[in-house]
């Protein structure tokens, strides 16, 4: 996989991970970014050209300030198709990314070939509040992304030792960074009222979620169903809410099952 | 110098354990600790005291806004304050203030400042507050990344509908009014004063001298540590070819007045350690949501609430070091006007927000400190910038036959029948 640089139309410039051949499938990443590895990209590399944009306010992607809502995210996935010359893709989208890409298929359903929404945020059940990401201390947050915590603090951080103050102070400074953009859309309660547009949905559509997902419960996968045409879910075990990175292998195998 | 008599209006009534018990003070403390029979009693002391203070001679009285606050309980100062319009005549009524970014349409603090100015005889110290974090985002979910654009915008609206004497239509990002009009309008013209309570962003210091507004530092760690912040304010007053009147800043100073040092420690030390180490107690990300502050803030300053050694201080607060560290400025009248000169001086401030009212601290004891300071201490520190005698840029200005709390009250004589010509 190698990174190259899209610039859209509206002025963002954005760094996209993009590696392998075959159908074209885009990967949106959830709030908190892309991690220094991503084996499942190179997992689905094998079969597929994938693309794995960072959003705005992510690694070296600018234009944050150019997005502050739903409608200006979901366009703005769709200027980075356009941006890279992709017709009709497959979208994966994971958490905050699975939202923006539902997003992007109300918006556009004849314009991508199928959506996988993996742990996707974007919708929101009074007895199943998530707990808010915003307010957590930084153990707090691998403690409810993960089913191994501490594995999974390594990966957050890309195995920096974060009690070294600089290493801490940048890993602090870039987490401020890419939270605030993903703010303006899952900040306080992550729901934009996508749930009533979702009807339009024309793509045959994969909801893929860890079985021990604690941020995002499984109960949502059920909803996702409930409110998507002919879609279907599907469990996989070992794995909370950071699924693709928890279980890369299984991850990969039902993505392929279902894209075919 | 001006002073302002301050109360945050703390609960009283946070259990010992409350540390240990709770993670914080502020949004998600448990609302069971609150007594609404006991609160009718905390609200009545605290407005007497503010009526009080005025009766001692402080140039202002003052309240601010908080919410789901242990410390604060004023989640709408301006009802507060018109219970002062009321009861009160000479003393300026300093709001600081209403966090702006919050309010739906933010016309609605156009309106009731107005209403607050007119009220009081064009007393009204207007203050705009970005917020805090608890309060703006995690109580009134405002989106941080947005929060200063928004208040901005609210800021811009308030402005206009204060200056404008034609009904406009405001088409922003965050508020769409095909019709405003503010009606009342304020007395004090253009408009009254405006103070910005803020911390250490550039971008704060820059809209103060944009429109030439009172910059607040409102904080509870003194004047020592104040010191930096101030210093870069007053250089960037001066780059911004300003002059230099102390009127264009305020401070906030937690103060205790006795007849001794000793006396002092004796009298309120453990209701400043309440306040300290209770009503500070605040869940860390709480305070700083992603996007909150600016990037710019955040790279600046990004660790310094975070490292340990200084959890480890503010865990751990003594009487002593509350002292040494000048958080509260305590001990005999003359004590404390070196103290204060000292800070007045230091940081070239014109306003003094004085918190007298600390933690769980009794009625008694509150207007005894208040009382001696009025009497021993203030006097000294009257005339601290003589150069600046007569500059009243950021002060109230009243109008003069204004309605007295005498003649108010029910049933008393009203001088003739008809309305004022």
């Amino acid at each position: 996989m190698k990174w190259q640089t899209v610039e859209t139309k509206k002025g963002t410039r954005c760094r996209v991970l993009e590696g392998g051949s075959g159908a074209p499938v885009v990967f949106f990443h959830g709030a908190g970014g892309l991690l220094a590895d991503n084996p499942f990209l190179d997992g689905l590399a094998q079969r597929y050209s994938v693309f794995a944009p960072e959003w705005p306010g992510y690694g070296d992607s600018t234009g944050e300030e150019l997005l502050e809502d739903m409608l200006d995210f979901a366009l703005h996935g769709w200027d980075l198709v356009e941006g890279l010359g992709l017709r009709q893709p497959h979208l994966v989208g994971h958490s905050m990314g699975g939202m923006i890409a539902a997003e992007m298929a109300c918006l556009a359903p004849r314009d991508l070939a199928k959506l996988v929404l993996v742990g996707a945020a974007g919708v929101w059940l009074p007895e199943h509040p998530i707990p808010d990401i915003f307010a957590m201390l930084p153990h707090e947050i691998a403690e409810v992304l993960f089913v191994d915590p501490a594995r999974g603090a390594a990966l957050l951080t890309g195995g920096a030792d974060l009690s070294d103050m600089e290493a801490l102070k940048e890993f602090y400074v870039a987490t401020q960074r890419r939270l605030a953009m993903a703010g303006k859309i899952l900040f306080p309660i992550p729901n934009r009222r996508l749930s009533k547009r979702l009807y339009r949905l024309t793509a045959e559509t994969l909801v893929l979620w860890g079985a021990a997902d604690t941020l995002i419960v499984p109960a949502y996968a059920e909803q996702w169903k409930a409110l998507i045409p002919g879609a279907r879910v599907q469990t996989i075990a070992g794995a909370g809410h950071m699924l693709p990175w928890e279980q890369p292998a299984a991850f990969v195998d039902a993505v392929v099952r279902f894209l075919g | 110098m001006k002073f302002t008599w301050f109360n945050l209006m703390p609960w009283p009534y946070l259990p010992d354990d409350f540390r240990e018990r709770h993670r914080s003070v502020w949004v998600d403390i448990p609302s069971t600790l609150y007594d609404p029979r006991k609160g009718h009693h905390v609200y009545h002391t605290y407005l007497d005291q503010l009526e009080y203070a005025e009766t001692l001679g402080f140039d202002g009285i003052g309240c601010n806004e908080h919410h789901q606050n242990g410390y604060g309980l004023m989640p709408s100062p301006n009802l507060i304050a018109a219970t002062l319009a009321r009861r009160t005549s000479r003393a300026a009524i300093c709001v600081i203030g209403n966090s702006i970014a919050g309010y739906n349409p933010p016309i609605r603090v156009a309106e009731e400042f107005a209403m607050l100015d007119v009220m009081s005889g064009g007393r009204l110290v207007a203050g705009f507050p970005v917020g805090t974090s608890m309060d703006t985002n995690f109580c009134y979910g405002q989106i941080p990344a947005l929060t200063r654009d928004k208040y901005r915008e609210a800021h811009d609206l308030i402005m206009k509908a204060w200056a404008s004497d034609e009904p406009f239509a405001f088409d922003g990002k965050y508020n769409q009014l095909r019709w405003v009009n503010c009606w009342p309008k304020p007395i004090q013209k253009p408009h009254p004063p405006i103070y910005i309570p803020g911390g250490g962003s550039i971008e704060t210091w820059d809209f103060c001298l944009d429109h030439d507004y009172n910059y607040s530092y409102l904080s509870f760690y003194g004047y020592l540590r104040g010191k930096s912040l101030l210093d870069g304010y007053w250089e960037r007053v001066a780059k911004r070819g300003k002059d230099d009147s102390p009127y264009r800043a305020a401070f906030a100073q937690i103060i205790c007045v006795a007849d001794t040092d000793a006396e002092a420690e004796r009298l309120y030390a453990e209701h400043c350690l309440y306040f300290f180490n209770r009503c500070l107690h605040v869940f860390p990300p709480f305070a700083d949501p992603p996007g909150y502050r600016t990037m710019a803030t955040v790279k600046y300053g990004a660790l310094s609430q975070l490292t340990r050694a200084r959890q480890k201080i503010l865990e751990n607060l003594t009487w002593k070091q509350l002292v040494d560290e000048r958080f509260v400025i305590a001990g005999s009248p003359e004590t404390v006007r070196q103290q204060l000169e000292e800070c007045i001086k230091g940081l070239r401030i014109g306003h003094l927000f004085c918190l007298f009212h600390n933690g769980d601290m009794p009625d008694w004891k509150t207007r005894h400190s208040s009382k001696l300071f009025a009497e021993k201490v203030m006097p000294g520190l009257r005339d601290l910038w003589p150069d600046f005698k007569h500059d009243e840029r950021w002060w109230v200005h009243p109008m003069d036959e204004r309605i007295h709390p005498d003649e108010q009250r029910p049933g008393a004589e009203k001088k003739g029948a008809e309305w004022p010509r």
